[in-house]
């Protein structure tokens, strides 16, 4: 039941055990030794703890403290907005597959947005991506450049372009797509070049003893050895730039988003509306992210697929 | 011989059935990406931004994030003059002081706008401004006879822009505008104003080396207090607002996890055996999951007003369905050696997952949980815009006003910076944890 004698210093405690053999003292020693270790380590993890849970209770008292309605006051109302919508779009049960055809076209919106930013995303992420492997790289000094810049485009929440954008080009689809584009970029590029790591350099050599030019080498040395894993993260951003469409809307830059915010705003009589909405924006959710699963599990059978991180 | 012949034909017909394949692919998938990028370029009516494009704004928000204005403004109803910084009343000089550059007098004011451009404010609402190159242009407005402009040449140039009432002098230097009842003088400098302390303050305008001494002479609470609550950059308010949009990703990431980690073990093959429990479980995180943060900071919003605790819950509640998928997936692909080598020396339940288990998938967690946090910071930045919270909030009020360009820009940089550290951070933690467990420190 004690905890796993660290490996390392176990290591040790042989080597001393057979200089020690003849000792009679020493299996005590190393017992009263290894008995230590384990009460300092777990009075560490004690610690890390206490500090932990201090933080999440502080932290969430803080969060009370300047939030507009308490947590405690708020509890019981949470089931009211949810059971307002529902009662009233039950009560209208017959408009809902009217409403829903309704909002299929700025639904198509919101997808195609997701759909366009990736796609641009991906081919500049790609270009990111070859433009900042070691070995791969088309003028090697810049790899540090590339990169900064990568983190940048990743760090950059899609809100804030989108919001910018909408200022100087009007509202519409075409900021939030720029924005998710801009970010996906930056996200997918690190992704991508992770893959680049892991492929293969000798068919870029033999294109490269033939006197083929960097592009080629790229297009047809590279690709084909990480394209599957390149789609597969694609696929994946996909569904998380659907919801990043979907939230960019709400602000003004088209969809069902904004759809969603205008049956919000005019309140109650409108909440069937709202409801057809919420409707659309999980079934698609749910069937993409069902339908990219399995595409991805198919794409990588046999091979583990890593996590990203 | 004939069979192999054969073998060989088969072999070539197959080959080619692969190149064409290949050939297909290569060359159709392009293709189908420029189809739908045309498609795009049409149902987005790229076409017509170029007419939706507001240079104006652009222009504006370009210059107004590097440089700023400083109004002098007579109203010429009272003729009092008054000097200020963006025209903002946060930034008006006290009564009858101005720049230095202004020569406040009795009768008569000289602003100076630097490489020989002098705009004089003479008596009886009398405007005059010296253009190098160009002359001296006078104007004598009156509310009975309008500006009254009088242009040394007879050829109104193109950066005046006359009229009756109103006239607009748009120079390198500067600009003055005179309609009627106002004269304005607007004079533009590079950088970020008073960033530091405001016009009421007594430290402004002195150099760093002065303030520094003034603070090594015990004046540093008082230097302190004026800086913090600056009220054109209100940096106090910024470092609440970031830290209350790092605690939105905090609570909610560790809430998220904490909730998802026995809900995991329900969701799992290995450790839960009623199928049923197991497929509510697992339909409880799709919903979770497919229900977008978007819609529970909504739900979420109507029940706790907006604020923090809103955006820490939207995440929690989103992520648990994350976490909770994430983790089952991890606890299916335990090794069970090390469970039954615990449960072989009489381990009860509670202890076999203490140190069978919860070892095994400790890395695993820990990585996918730092990842969301530096990705959840992002995302309570865009929670906090939509439902009142930390730095998003301060951006859209900043941006509402379509002025405060300056700031603006400020709090992206921060933003940027914050969303980085947060990565460095979390990458820095995920290397000590995961691989100090690994080498056994």
């Amino acid at each position: 039941m004690y905890e796993q004698a660290p490996p390392f210093r176990g290591a040790c405690f042989l080597n001393e055990r057979v200089v020690m053999t003849d000792q009679v003292s020493s299996v005590g020693d190393i017992r009263a030794d290894y008995m230590a270790q384990v009460r300092r380590k777990r009075m560490m993890d004690g610690i890390i703890l206490v500090v932990f849970i201090a933080l999440m209770v502080t932290g969430f008292v803080i969060a009370d403290d300047r939030n507009a309605g308490g947590f405690w006051d708020g509890l019981h109302r949470f089931f009211d907005f949810p059971k307002e919508v529902l009662s009233e779009a039950i009560e209208k049960i017959g408009e809902l597959p009217a409403n829903l055809l309704k909002f299929l076209p700025s639904l198509m919106e919101t997808i195609n947005i997701a759909a366009a930013s990736t796609l641009i995303g991906a081919m500049l992420g790609m270009m990111f991506s070859l433009l900042s492997t070691r070995g791969m790289a088309k003028w090697p000094r810049l790899i540090p450049l590339f990169r900064r810049v990568m983190d940048i485009m990743r760090a950059m929440p899609e809100i804030v372009i989108a919001l910018v954008l909408i200022f100087i080009m009007g509202g519409g689809p075409v900021p939030a797509m720029i924005a998710i584009a801009f970010h996906t970029a930056g996200a997918l590029g690190k992704l991508f070049s992770e893959v680049n790591e892991n492929a293969s350099l000798k068919p870029v050599e033999g294109l490269q003893s033939v006197g083929a030019s960097w592009s080629q080498r790229m297009w047809l040395g590279v690709i084909p050895q990480v394209a599957p894993n390149y789609f597969s993260y694609a696929l994946l951003r996909f569904e998380i730039n659907i919801r990043a469409s979907a939230i960019l809307g709400f602000v003004g830059a088209g969809g069902i988003g904004y759809e969603l915010r205008n049956a919000m705003s005019w309140g109650k009589g409108q909440y069937d509306d709202a409801m057809a909405i919420f409707l659309l924006l999980f079934l698609t959710i749910v069937a993409v992210d069902q339908l990219s699963s399995v595409v991805r599990e198919r794409l990588t059978d046999g091979k583990t697929q890593k996590v990203p991180s | 011989m004939t069979i192999l012949a054969n073998e060989t034909d088969l072999l070539k017909v197959e080959a080619d059935r692969l190149f064409g394949r290949k050939k297909l692919t290569s060359f159709g998938l392009p293709a189908i990406v420029i189809a739908y990028l045309t498609y795009i370029f049409f149902a987005f009516d790229i076409a017509g931004l170029t007419q939706r494009f507001e240079v104006d704004n652009a222009r504006a928000l370009v210059a107004d994030s590097y440089s700023y204005k400083t109004h002098i403004a007579r109203d010429n109803r009272t003729g009092e003059i008054r000097a200020a910084i963006e025209g903002e009343r946060k930034g008006t000089y006290p009564n009858g002081t101005a720049p230095e550059w202004v020569t406040l007098g009795d009768t008569e004011t000289v602003i100076d706008l630097d490489d020989g451009h002098v705009v004089t404010f003479g008596a009886d609402n009398f405007v005059s401004y010296d253009v190098p190159g160009y002359g001296l242009i006078t104007a004598q407005p009156s509310r009975a006879k309008g500006v009254q402009a009088v242009l040394p040449t007879d050829e109104t140039p193109e950066w005046i822009n006359a009229s009756k009432n109103r006239m607009t002098i748009t120079t390198d230097a500067g600009r003055l505008t005179i309609t009627r009842n106002r004269t304005e003088v607007f004079r533009y400098f590079t950088g970020w104003e008073l960033f530091f302390f405001t016009l009421d303050s007594p430290y402004s305008g002195l150099s760093v080396g002065e303030v520094f001494s003034r603070a090594l002479g015990g004046e540093h609470a008082a230097i302190w207090q004026d800086f913090w609550t600056n009220k054109m950059w209100r940096h106090q308010d910024v470092a609440w607002a970031i830290s209350e949009t790092i605690l939105m990703a905090f609570l909610g990431t560790m809430g998220a996890a904490i909730v998802a980690l026995p809900l995991a073990f329900l969701a799992a093959k290995n450790f839960s055996p009623f199928m049923v429990v197991r497929q509510v479980t697992r339909r409880f995180f799709d919903f979770f999951r497919g229900v977008d943060a978007l819609i529970w900071t909504i739900v979420l919003s109507r029940a706790f007003g907006p604020g923090p605790l809103t955006g820490a819950l939207a995440i929690l509640i989103t992520d648990t369905g994350s976490f909770g998928k994430m983790f089952s997936e991890a606890l299916e692909n335990v090794d069970g050696k090390q469970i039954e080598g615990i449960q072989s020396t009489g381990a009860k339940p509670i202890q076999r997952y203490r140190f069978g288990v919860i070892p095994q998938i400790t890395p695993i967690l820990l990585s996918q949980i730092l990842y969301y946090l530096e990705s959840n910071t992002r995302s309570a930045t865009i929670i906090g815009a939509i439902t009142g919270g930390g730095i998003g909030l301060m951006l859209t009020q900043a941006m509402i006003t379509q002025k405060d360009w300056e700031e603006v820009t400020y709090y992206i940089v921060l933003i940027i910076l914050m969303v980085m550290a947060m990565d460095w951070f979390s990458g820095w933690l995920r290397r000590k944890l995961i691989s100090g467990n690994e080498s056994g420190h």
